[in-house]
């Protein structure tokens, strides 16, 4: 590592111990009882062990402080717990807990500095500014970035560690047996005499002692839990329609709420006419809110029918109103002045480039739209000093200032209570719903107001997935890819969704060259550059950020180069790799899809590889090229993660992965007419179909020294691995997602 | 309006173009059957009337000509359809939400098609979408829910 490297990551340390005080940073949260929110709201025979143990007469609870959108995350943050504190996962109940400083998101600081995973360089200058922005935005108990498992690896199996030693302090002090000669199991103390104390007899006892902190984990060979194929808490209330989401929360007196907004996001409301509405069955109230109207009325569906009545006059969006002006600031992006980072650059790039034959091709991917099934809502009620929010957000501690900002009501008195999400893919890091849903019931204070999005409201009016292109250009020499140049352009995703939250981010946007960057291969000249376009429609984080489209960048003009020079597109990614962890990665997909057999014709296979948040993915597609269309035939996975925790979970996590990159590359994207978005809702945002679905086989390796997740890591790769098999069986090269613009799939 | 759901009678007094969906959801309060789209485009509230699956936001109230059975009238955990325990057995869901009526399209396909073919399952299923991908278990699931199905 460079100078600057080392002083600028010790600076980062230092200071990510500043910003969060040095007491809720890593497992030394839990040597910090003051700091325990639980502390707050204790009720007579409750101990609080940890910020993530609830004891009391009615059971054990563990508080999963990252939020569940679907991939698991309650059940893998209790198993880490479970793991050390003796418990079986059906003995114990997982609750979100309440916002709180305490639940600091320590694992997401690190794919957004811009440090690669093998330390390759840092721009420290610029960078600073970045760094201050992710400090505050780590601090806010984040679920995102794939971050659950690693963020709770090592301190939720210390908070179960810490409340077993602790209850087993009680049982000693109870008994007069050295705690030494306990044992723990099943949620219980055991006695030397085989006599068992369960932990919910010893909580009071528990409560009054000081926690103790000194305790080691278990040695892996130890683990109950941990890798070994467990059921999710969650799948048998989602197997039979009793899991409860955001949008089936229900409270006594509440009323429905639906909005129409500015079909032009962020366009004014000039005006507009409630009359017919207002005689519809059931509605109560029409009203002004930011960006349109909303309505509240007796029954969701009333409330949607009467928003549909109101007509409404609109001004126009505070961006370029056609998709074709969007597009042209991209292409115009590519110059210094649009200059936003470089932060590799091995070799003499432009010395190569200048008299060579040189390949180029240009990239595009589209806006896309987040629309996970649940659309977006939230229930809130107002009084002069308390609200009580009930959503799924993977923002709360956001969401509780934002509330708090709003009412007036001191943030204290803001109770964010974080229900299960269907589905998010990012869109519920933003939480204009619950803006939207708090102007309402400010309006009818006492009375709850629990607002649903239309499914074209939760369509349109989302934060996209960015926009962007790139620019590649390279060299072969003798068989091996020598100069490798792309250039990346998009608006700052980070930019725009900090800004919506009021933190200004200085600096160059990592996200734009994420996925690209940092990959681990040895091309004596690499450069990747990064360009930042002015900010068109705002954009968000989508499933796998930057990576969603600079892994396909990447991945696809690297193909186009091994092809130039003649080479096998897999040994030759193999060939550059420079790291083994990595490569090991490639030749297992390798290996697992027999990559060097015989297809027959009008059949190919594609590889493509990406590091993203730390994980080295590699995939193999084959397909078919039939007379109906591209058929995806198989899909092979290669992942390294460290350590699985739930191998059930991690394969349900890459197969839907795969499935969510090849249905948006196939056929989804978001565009522009006169400033709205034309994609409404399912019927032309379709997404990958049963019917449509490849056989995917997925193999985990654990040869990595750090524990990574598994949520956003199999995106970046599958759409180049899909675009450079249908090259392979078709010789037709495909540079722009959607790829259905240029073929047909079955 | 009287409508039998999951075997008991309801009363309703609403809309005759209210969808079935929302009389369920906000009227008698049957959260398992869900929103996606509310143009039969996802199969997310999907129940069945006399035995037949019907995407229940299009299914206007005054339409609705027989007993209606959702999620929650298929099985209960304590006692579950067949279908519903090949859904638990593969640890088919991830965010769930789809999956109500993934279940209940699979179980009237399987009543009308008891042995199908790999290539009847992906038609039968694909008007049910999917945003986390778990098509791939679905499938283990219908076909763990054949071999589970008592012989007619």
């Amino acid at each position: 590592m460079s100078k600057i490297g080392t002083i600028a990551r010790r600076t980062f340390l230092i200071g990510s111990a500043a910003v969060v005080g040095g007491v809720a940073f890593g497992y030394y949260a839990y040597k910090t009882p003051a700091d325990n929110p639980l502390l707050d709201d204790l009720k007579e025979g409750q101990a609080a062990l940890t910020p993530y143990v609830r004891i009391d007469a009615s059971g054990i609870t563990l508080i999963t402080p990252r939020a569940d959108k679907g991939q698991g995350a309650y059940s893998v943050q209790a198993a880490l717990i479970a793991e050390e504190l003796d418990v079986e996962l059906d003995q114990i109940k997982a609750d979100p807990g309440p916002p709180s400083k305490a639940y600091y998101n320590t694992a997401l600081a690190e794919e957004s500095v811009p440090f690669a995973p093998t330390d390759q360089g840092f721009a420290a200058e610029t960078s600073r500014g970045v760094v201050d922005a992710i400090m505050k935005f780590l601090g806010m108990q984040v679920t995102g970035g794939s971050t659950t498992v690693p963020d709770g690896f090592e301190k939720l199996r210390y908070a179960g560690a810490v409340a077993r030693e602790t209850l087993k302090a009680a049982a000693s002090e109870q008994t007069g047996i050295n705690a030494a000669s306990l044992k723990t199991a099943k949620g219980m103390v055991i006695l030397p005499d085989g006599q068992a104390l369960s932990y919910e007899s010893l909580a009071p006892l528990a409560a009054k002692i000081a926690p103790v902190n000194d305790v080691t984990l278990r040695d892996p060979s130890q683990w109950r839990l941990i890798g070994k194929p467990m059921q999710r808490i969650d799948v048998v209330p989602k197997s039979t329609g009793m899991q409860r989401y955001g949008i089936d929360f229900e409270i006594d007196g509440m009323v429905h709420a639906a909005i129409k907004l500015n079909p032009q996001a962020g366009g004014a409301v000039h005006g507009f006419d409630a009359t017919e509405a207002m005689k519809m069955r059931g509605v109560h109230k029409v009203m002004a809110v930011t960006g349109g109207i909303g309505v509240l009325a007796d029954n969701t569906w009333r409330a949607f029918q009467a928003a549909e009545a109101v007509t409404c006059e609109w001004g126009a969006a505070p961006f370029p109103a056609e998709q074709a002006e969007h597009w042209s600031a991209l292409e115009n992006s590519f110059t210094d002045a649009h200059f936003d980072n470089r932060q590799r650059d091995d070799g003499d790039t432009d010395a190569a480039l200048i008299g060579a034959d040189v390949v180029s091709a240009e990239y595009r991917v589209p806006y896309l739209a987040h629309a996970p099934l649940e659309p977006v809502n939230a229930t809130v009620r107002v009084t002069d000093d308390r609200v009580d929010v009930w959503t799924g957000t993977q923002i709360p501690r956001f969401v509780q200032a934002t509330v708090a900002d709003m009412t007036g009501v001191d943030v204290k008195n803001v109770h964010v209570h974080v229900l299960m999400m269907g589905g998010s893919f990012g869109h519920r890091l933003e939480d204009d719903n619950v803006r939207l849903a708090v102007e309402m019931a400010m309006q009818v204070k006492g009375t709850p107001v629990k607002l649903t999005y239309s499914r074209e409201e939760d369509m349109t009016h989302d934060y996209r997935r960015q926009i962007a292109m790139a620019r590649g250009q390279g060299v072969v020499k003798e068989g091996q890819v020598e100069t490798f140049d792309l250039g990346i352009a998009m608006p700052s995703i980070i930019s725009s969704q900090m800004g919506r939250q009021g933190i200004s981010v200085p600096g160059p946007d990592a996200t734009i060259v994420q996925g690209a960057w940092e990959q681990p291969f040895a091309i004596p000249n690499y450069r990747v550059t990064g360009y930042r376009t002015p900010e068109l429609a705002p954009i968000s984080s989508w499933r796998s950020v930057g990576a969603s489209s600079n892994g396909f960048f990447h991945e696809s003009f690297l193909d186009e180069l091994i092809h130039a020079a003649g080479a096998d597109p897999l040994a030759e990614r193999i060939r550059l790799c420079s790291d083994d962890v990595s490569r090991k990665v490639l030749e297992t997909v390798g290996e697992m899809s027999n990559w060097s057999s015989d297809l027959g014709p009008n059949r190919g296979r594609g590889v493509a590889f990406t590091t993203s948040f730390g994980a080295p993915v590699a995939e193999v597609i084959e397909v078919t090229n039939t007379e109906d269309g591209i058929r995806i035939d198989k899909v092979y996975v290669a992942a390294e993660v460290g350590t699985v925790v739930d191998p059930v979970n991690f394969d349900n996590l890459v197969k839907g992965g795969v499935v969510f990159a090849l249905g948006h590359a196939m056929n989804c994207e978001i565009t522009f007419s006169d400033g709205a978005v034309e994609q409404t809702n399912y019927d032309s945002y379709e997404g990958m179909r049963m019917s449509q679905c490849p056989e995917i086989i997925v193999r985990a390796l654990e040869n990595g020294t750090k524990v990574r997740g598994i949520g956003e890591p199999p995106v970046p790769p599958a759409a180049p691995a899909l675009a450079n098999a249908i090259f392979a069986a078709t010789g037709q090269r495909i540079r722009e997602m959607p790829f259905d613009k240029h073929i047909d799939f079955t | 309006m009287r409508l039998t759901v999951d075997g008991k009678t309801h009363d309703v007094d609403v809309e005759e173009d209210m969808p079935l969906l929302w009389v369920l959801r906000d009227e008698i309060g049957i959260k398992g059957v869900k929103y996606g789209c509310g143009i039969a485009a996802c199969g997310a509230c999907t129940v069945h009337i006399n035995g037949e699956a019907v995407r229940s936001c299009q299914t206007s109230i005054s339409d609705v000509d027989g007993p209606v059975t959702t999620i929650q009238g298929l099985g209960t955990p304590d006692i579950l359809h067949v279908v519903q325990e090949a859904w638990i057995e593969k640890q088919v869901a991830q965010c769930g939400y789809c999956q109500s009526g993934q279940i209940m399209q699979a179980v009237a396909f399987l009543m009308e098609t008891p042995d199908p073919t790999d290539a009847e399952i992906d038609e039968a299923m694909s008007g049910n979408l999917c945003r986390c991908g778990t098509y791939p278990r679905i499938r283990e699931a219908v076909k763990l829910a054949v071999l589970k199905m008592p012989e007619a």
